[in-house]
């Protein structure tokens, strides 16, 4: 946690595919403990640019990038950066839910042995906090022993947000967390952002215009690999600065 | 011709096709069963050979294929694992990689009787292993290899992209990930290749024939570097070489190689469904 309130901050990032530059000089804060939306059309960069944040991209071959990237104080791209230890801070939630084909307990006890963070004494608790940090503890408590295959998919996605909790990260990301659910699941979703952003920094990419509306702070519009605009997503929605802004959240394009 | 008429010919000749493949498999088994039950006794199979092998047991040829088969799988099944995680995990798609891989499907073409003739260049004659136990394993384990490095294979490439991508975001380190979160999804299909492996080492007998089995060997191993009797080679000898073998014991000595290969197989079959059933995706 930095003293500035500032979470995640790029400076003039660029990345490259390649020869296809995704993304194009970024400057970006991201405030602490409040979600922050990343909206434009498909192909825009924002789940690259998600992915910059926790060094997923590094897993493509042929990804080059410049400029910096502070997640707290630390540069993550400095050379000897520890990768291992920056995806501890920054968990990730993906698209599809993707639990392991193993136990409820398993699945949020992974973290734990793989970072050996506490005794596995201690295991049942902290299970235990991170299924009520999702309010899936009620609903699980007696099925910690089923495999997370046999749950409904919003619980599964429920549970992969409990999977990164136990490794206490600051920020958590999310790429479209809500596109492989029904309305109502995503509305539980929803809340349960609003919930867990007292405790962590959120950063959402969604194609959904009414989800950013709805539950983030901020909001940042990309467009062909560059941040547009960004700023409190109230002002965003009702009086960008910029015409493609506009166009974009009026359904003119995208 | 009708479209109903062509296509109860198609029915029947596949059926006939099908037929023709299981039939040859249920005639042999008749026979060897029909000829060689008779001489299947308790004696048969736990005592040694007597009167130059026309009476007593066959326990010396049993025991020797169990020790050749588990030194092969002791063998050939970690290195075959290891050789296929990094195939599959580390190396990138450059022109080693793709030698490697050429290598293994060019061995597993390679005639047997040029296994047993390597494994006497190699293991008997340049380590000085001479004629045994080890020297016939290690020979039996290089012959299936391929079989165990391409299920291996296989089976590391179907485990779905997802779990190394959600293990890797969570902080575990590449080789985490492929211990906590690869390895045990691969498995049931590894066994498969140790399946298929463990019933062609029990058996060939090119292989063994200068590296470890021996013609007549009234005493059991006492070491890895002992010579031992071996059941191909025992069939192979009491059908050509000695004259004067009663056909039951010839084909009861069949009978109990096949069952041996069966009972292995069904061994690692249950234990493969056991897997299976705990990891479902």
């Amino acid at each position: 946690m930095s003293m500035s309130g500032i979470a995640i901050a790029t400076q003039r990032l660029d990345l490259f595919y390649g020869d296809f530059q995704a993304l194009t000089a970024i400057d970006l804060q991201v405030p602490e403990r409040e979600v922050t939306a990343l909206i434009g059309p498909s192909g825009c960069g924002k789940s690259t640019l998600l992915r910059v944040f926790n060094r997923m991209n590094d897993l493509i071959d042929g990804v080059r990038v410049s400029g910096r990237v502070l997640v707290g104080d630390e540069d993550i791209y400095a050379p000897g950066a520890d990768l291992l230890r920056l995806r501890e801070k920054v968990g990730m939630v993906f698209q599809r839910p993707n639990p392991f084909p193993l136990t409820v307990f398993d699945n949020i006890a992974f973290g734990l042995a793989v970072h050996k963070l506490a005794p596995r004494r201690e295991y049942d608790m902290i299970v235990e906090q991170a299924l009520r940090d999702v309010l899936l503890w009620d609903d699980l408590k007696d099925k910690l022993q089923r495999s997370a295959l046999t749950l409904s998919l919003e619980q599964q996605q429920r549970l992969c947000i409990a999977r990164v909790l136990p490794l206490k990260p600051q920020v958590l990301l999310m790429d479209e967390p809500c596109s492989a659910l029904d309305p109502i699941a995503t509305l539980h979703i929803e809340e349960l952002m609003q919930k867990l952003k007292q405790e962590y920094t959120i950063v959402i990419v969604t194609h959904n215009m009414q989800q950013a509306a709805r539950a983030s702070d901020r909001t940042g519009f990309m467009y062909l690999g560059k941040l547009i605009e960004f700023g409190t997503t109230a002002r965003i929605f009702t009086q960008p600065a910029q015409e493609l802004t506009e166009n974009y959240i009026s359904g003119r394009f995208g | 011709m009708s479209a109903r008429l062509a296509q109860k010919i198609a029915f029947a000749v596949l059926l006939l096709a099908t037929l023709l493949v299981v039939f040859p498999v249920i005639i042999i088994l008749g026979i060897i069963v029909a000829k060689g039950a008779s001489a299947i006794s308790w004696e048969f199979l736990f005592s040694m050979p007597r009167d130059g092998m026309t009476a007593g047991g066959i326990f010396p040829a049993i025991l020797g294929t169990l020790y050749l088969v588990l030194g092969a799988v002791l063998f050939a099944v970690p290195l075959g694992v290891l050789a296929a995680v990094y195939l599959v995990e580390y190396s990138s798609d450059n022109w080693f990689s793709r030698l490697v891989k050429l290598a293994i499907v060019n061995l597993a073409g390679v005639p047997s009787v040029v296994y047993g003739l390597f494994g006497l260049g190699i293991f008997v004659t340049f380590f000085r292993f001479g004629a045994s136990i080890l020297s016939g394993s290690l020979t039996l384990g290089i012959m299936i290899l391929p079989v165990i490095i391409t299920s291996a294979r296989e089976a590391l490439e179907s485990v779905p992209r997802h779990f190394r991508t959600v293990s890797l975001s969570l902080g575990a380190s590449h080789w985490q990930t492929i211990r906590h979160s690869v390895l045990p999804h691969a498995l049931p299909g590894i066994l498969t290749g140790m399946i298929l492996g463990l019933g062609r080492a029990a058996g060939e007998t090119a292989p063994i024939l200068f590296t470890v089995a021996a013609f007549y060997l009234p005493r059991l191993p006492q070491s890895v570097f002992d010579q031992t009797m071996a059941l191909p080679y025992h069939l192979y000898v009491i059908s050509t070489q000695v004259p004067g073998i009663a056909e039951n014991v010839r084909y009861g000595t069949a009978l109990v190689l096949l069952t041996l290969v069966l009972l292995l197989n069904l061994a690692a079959i249950l234990l493969r469904s056991r897997f299976r059933r705990k990891k479902k995706w």
